[in-house]
């Protein structure tokens, strides 16, 4: 049966800007699932971005929404989540946002272990500037500003995530468009904040400049390299050798969430009067 | 008994012709007619929502009745 989207989308902004064959649309479609099948209030949720491609996605989705300045949705966030605890925040943003401009205030909501989902969608490049290399782009892939290959190597933002100390970090594709709601709804229903990595395909500033013939090729690639952790466990490293895990990387239930320690600190701030 | 076939609806205000649900439908039951997507063989598909799923642009529905 077909799932009714049209619920959860403003009414009148479709089609939305994204490029044809932009991974961008499939990630929404898995979050817009994920919300429904926890049955989120539409009040009771608020889903925050930067500015970028992907940041376009609040402006679609028909609940509370915020579209904030370049990579500081996790800040912003930060701040309705602390103001109204009860809210389900969700962040979305793309590579650049996260991870360059954001990158400040990405490893320091992971530090905090405040109660949000932050939704990566790395398509290696800035897209909306004009196809800029950012900090996701693979060494030696060209960009417009690296047009003979870029030197830099590539953040990994699930490590990075793990590393700065969020509590659940999981990792889906573009492609594997039936995991995507799953795995968000998980990181939704985590106490703590949780970082979902989509890998997705920028088929117009991305994909022309490397050598991808069409948008196919693009999700074959994204197809190629997932491998399911459960997979890797059985694979040697020779074999896991450019491959890139998928699935529910990291989890931690037992570090303190951050709005209810600092709900502590109010308390014993009021009993010292 | 006869097979009751599924209803694919092609909204073409929103499809952006990207290729995406003719290439990974599994039964070849969609090409690609001018710009949009359209249906090609509808006694093929077997519903398994991949074109619904994968479609970037909320194009496609696919009801059973």
């Amino acid at each position: 049966m077909a799932f009714d989207y049209d619920k959860w989308i403003r009414p009148g902004k479709l089609p939305h800007i994204w490029c044809p064959g932009c991974g961008h649309g499939i990630v929404m479609k898995g979050l817009i699932r994920a919300m429904d099948t926890l049955n989120l209030k539409k009040e009771e949720t608020a889903v925050v971005s930067g500015i970028g491609c992907a940041s376009r996605l609040p402006g679609y989705i028909d609940c509370c929404t915020l579209h904030t300045a370049h990579g500081r949705a996790a800040a912003f966030a930060t701040g309705v989540k602390m103001a109204k605890p009860e809210m389900n925040v969700i962040l979305v943003g793309g590579d650049g946002d996260g991870t360059a401009i954001g990158g400040n205030h990405f490893i320091h909501a992971c530090r905090r272990n405040i109660n949000m989902t932050y939704i990566i969608m790395n398509n290696y490049i800035y897209g909306m500037t004009g196809g800029q290399f950012s900090p996701c782009t693979p060494t030696g892939h060209k960009a417009s500003t690296t047009p003979y290959g870029n030197p830099d190597p590539g953040f990994d933002i699930a490590k990075l995530a793990i590393g700065a100390g969020a509590t659940f970090v999981a990792r889906g594709t573009a492609f594997h468009a039936n995991q995507i709601d799953k795995l968000i709804a998980e990181a939704i229903q985590h106490k703590g904040f949780s970082v979902v990595e989509i890998l997705d395909d920028c088929p117009t500033t991305y994909g022309r400049r490397n050598k991808y013939k069409s948008v196919i090729e693009m999700m074959n690639r994204l197809k190629d390299v997932a491998v399911p952790v459960k997979a890797a466990e059985k694979m040697t490293a020779e074999q896991l050798q450019g491959k890139v895990l998928t699935g529910v990387l990291y989890k931690d239930d037992t570090k303190p969430e951050y709005t209810a320690e600092y709900a502590k600190v109010i308390e014993r701030a009021q009993a010292a009067k | 008994m006869e097979k009751k076939l599924p209803k694919i609806e092609i909204i073409e205000k929103y499809c952006k012709g990207c290729h995406i649900c003719v290439e990974f439908c599994p039964k070849d039951v969609l090409e690609m007619k001018g710009f949009y997507a359209s249906v090609k063989n509808l006694e093929a598909c077997i519903s398994c929502m991949q074109c619904e799923l994968r479609c970037p642009d909320f194009a496609i529905k696919v009801t059973n009745e």
